[in-house]
């Protein structure tokens, strides 16, 4: 009884083995138009209308299953992108700083090519760090005496007159900016060419007065103010703190007039924008005129 | 387990909505990046459950049905599926396991000597196509998504098999407690 379930079992499988080798070999062997490719094609027409029927029908399940693999697609893919868009945030934010730098430096060697800087021996520094409060209209650069720096030598950008040079140490130094409420340039104005001196205005940021004008109401609004180039001192080793003339402080916004010629009050906008300053220039020899003119 | 022709119809239309489920649904969505298969699982469960001849022969026949419907060439998966519904059955006559998870191991088995087979079969048949990292990839996590659908598989063909298969003694014990038959101790 045991041998023949054995010789049965053993006999179905040969057999299907063989129909399966006979199939494939069949079917392998002969062209497409076969009675075997025949047969498969009539039997896929037949399960055709079948597949599609049930196709349909499952068609919600499918979705289903679909929606929940495109949406860890989905969510794989919107961490990427996040990632990408950081990192392009960041290459963009590296691009323009690049730019704007450039264009500073660009409009520094224009600004001293035009107006004659270059004779002062300007030293390009970078801004490093900046006085977060208002009391101290300060900031530091990467430049210090080992660059030639000196204290009280002008800071000037691409616009004009930035401030002075208030502390030094070997590689860095602390600007005063001409905002700065210790600060104070004898100045003149372009067109009318009146001298006097610039201070900053007292509690307005950013403002600045041009005081101690002898013709003040040849003044007008407008009107660009410059440094005069002068100083109190007579001997030439005094003029570590000179300004060479000609550096744009600011533009005349408006004035102030009083009851007398003494209380008009001439208010200037500095010509360099303060609070966006990356790349400035020491002039390491700002006396280089003088020194010239001296016999 | 005698193959009745109720038994076969059963067997048909398991394998007829199995493999039309295969086709029309279960292939077209990828987890891990490849579609589970459930033709093997279901030619393991059969074999597994009801022997070695009606796994053979329902192994053949569902692979001429997948062969056909997929204007393959006609024999290959009959032959693997063959060797599959053979061997799962083997397992049950020779071993008997108890085990729960023992459909889970066949169900593994059983898809890892399918796609074997048949990346083998089709290697000797000459298509063109190197053996990569990718087919390696594709085959290991096939093997791993059909473990994990091994146990519902072989819960439904048992479900569908169930009035033909030969009596479980422990399901047999446990229907005479819980329906108030006497135990044996209280016969002796």
């Amino acid at each position: 009884m045991h041998d023949k379930a054995v010789r049965r079992r053993r006999a179905v499988l040969v057999a299907l083995v063989v129909l399966s080798l006979f199939l494939l070999t069949a079917y392998f062997g002969e062209r497409t138009g076969g009675p075997l490719h025949a047969v498969q094609r009539t039997a896929m027409e037949v399960l055709a209308p079948i597949q599609e029927g049930a196709n349909r029908a499952l068609k919600p399940f499918r979705d289903l299953f679909g929606w929940f693999g495109d949406t860890l697609d989905a969510k794989e893919e919107r961490d990427k992108l996040r990632a990408e868009r950081d990192a392009l945030e960041k290459k963009l934010a590296d691009v323009t700083v690049e730019r704007d730098e450039l264009k500073q430096i660009k409009g520094l060697e224009q600004f001293n090519t035009a107006g004659g800087l270059n004779r002062y021996e300007p030293v390009p520094a970078r801004v490093i760090a900046r006085s977060p409060n208002s009391w101290y209209q300060t900031f530091q650069i990467n430049k210090g005496t080992s660059d030639g720096v000196r204290k009280d030598q002008p800071v000037v950008n691409s616009a004009g007159l930035v401030g002075k040079i208030k502390e030094v140490s070997d590689g860095n130094a602390v600007v005063m900016l001409l905002t700065d409420p210790e600060f104070g340039v004898s100045a003149r104005s372009l067109e009318s060419g009146e001298p006097g001196s610039v201070y900053p205005e007292v509690g307005a940021q950013g403002d600045l007065r041009f005081e101690l004008v002898p013709n003040a109401k040849e003044v007008r609004r407008g009107e660009r103010i410059i440094t005069a180039g002068t100083s109190t001192s007579a001997r030439v080793s005094d003029l570590t703190s000179l300004y060479p003339r000609g550096i744009p402080i600011g533009t005349v916004k408006r004035i102030e007039t009083g009851e007398g010629e003494l209380d008009r009050v001439i208010h200037v906008e500095p010509a360099a924008d303060l609070r966006s300053l990356d790349i400035v220039e020491v002039l390491i020899e700002p006396d280089a005129d003088l020194r010239a003119q001296v016999p | 387990m005698t193959l009745t022709p109720r038994a076969a119809g059963r067997l048909a239309l398991l394998g007829l909505l199995g493999g039309i489920l295969q086709l029309t649904t279960i292939s077209q969505i990828s987890i891990f990046g490849v579609p589970a298969d459930l033709s093997p699982l279901l030619v393991a469960s059969v074999g597994f459950l009801c022997g070695s001849i009606p796994g053979a022969v329902f192994g053949f026949c569902l692979g001429l049905f997948v062969d056909t419907a997929l204007l393959q060439t006609l024999g290959v998966n009959s032959l693997v599926y063959t060797a599959v519904g053979y061997g799962a059955g083997r397992i049950r006559e020779l071993r008997d396991p108890a085990h729960t998870l023992a459909p889970v191991l066949v169900g593994a088995a059983a898809t890892a000597v399918a796609a074997v087979g048949f990346s083998l079969l089709q290697f000797l048949l000459g298509v063109e196509a190197p053996v990569s990292l990718q087919l390696l990839r594709q085959i290991l996590l096939t093997i791993v998504l059909n473990t994990l659908l091994a146990l519902p598989v072989y819960a439904i063909c048992r479900r569908v098999m169930l009035p033909f298969l030969p009596d479980d003694p422990r399901r047999r014990r446990r229907r005479a407690y819980t329906t108030g038959g006497l135990s044996p101790l209280s016969r002796a």
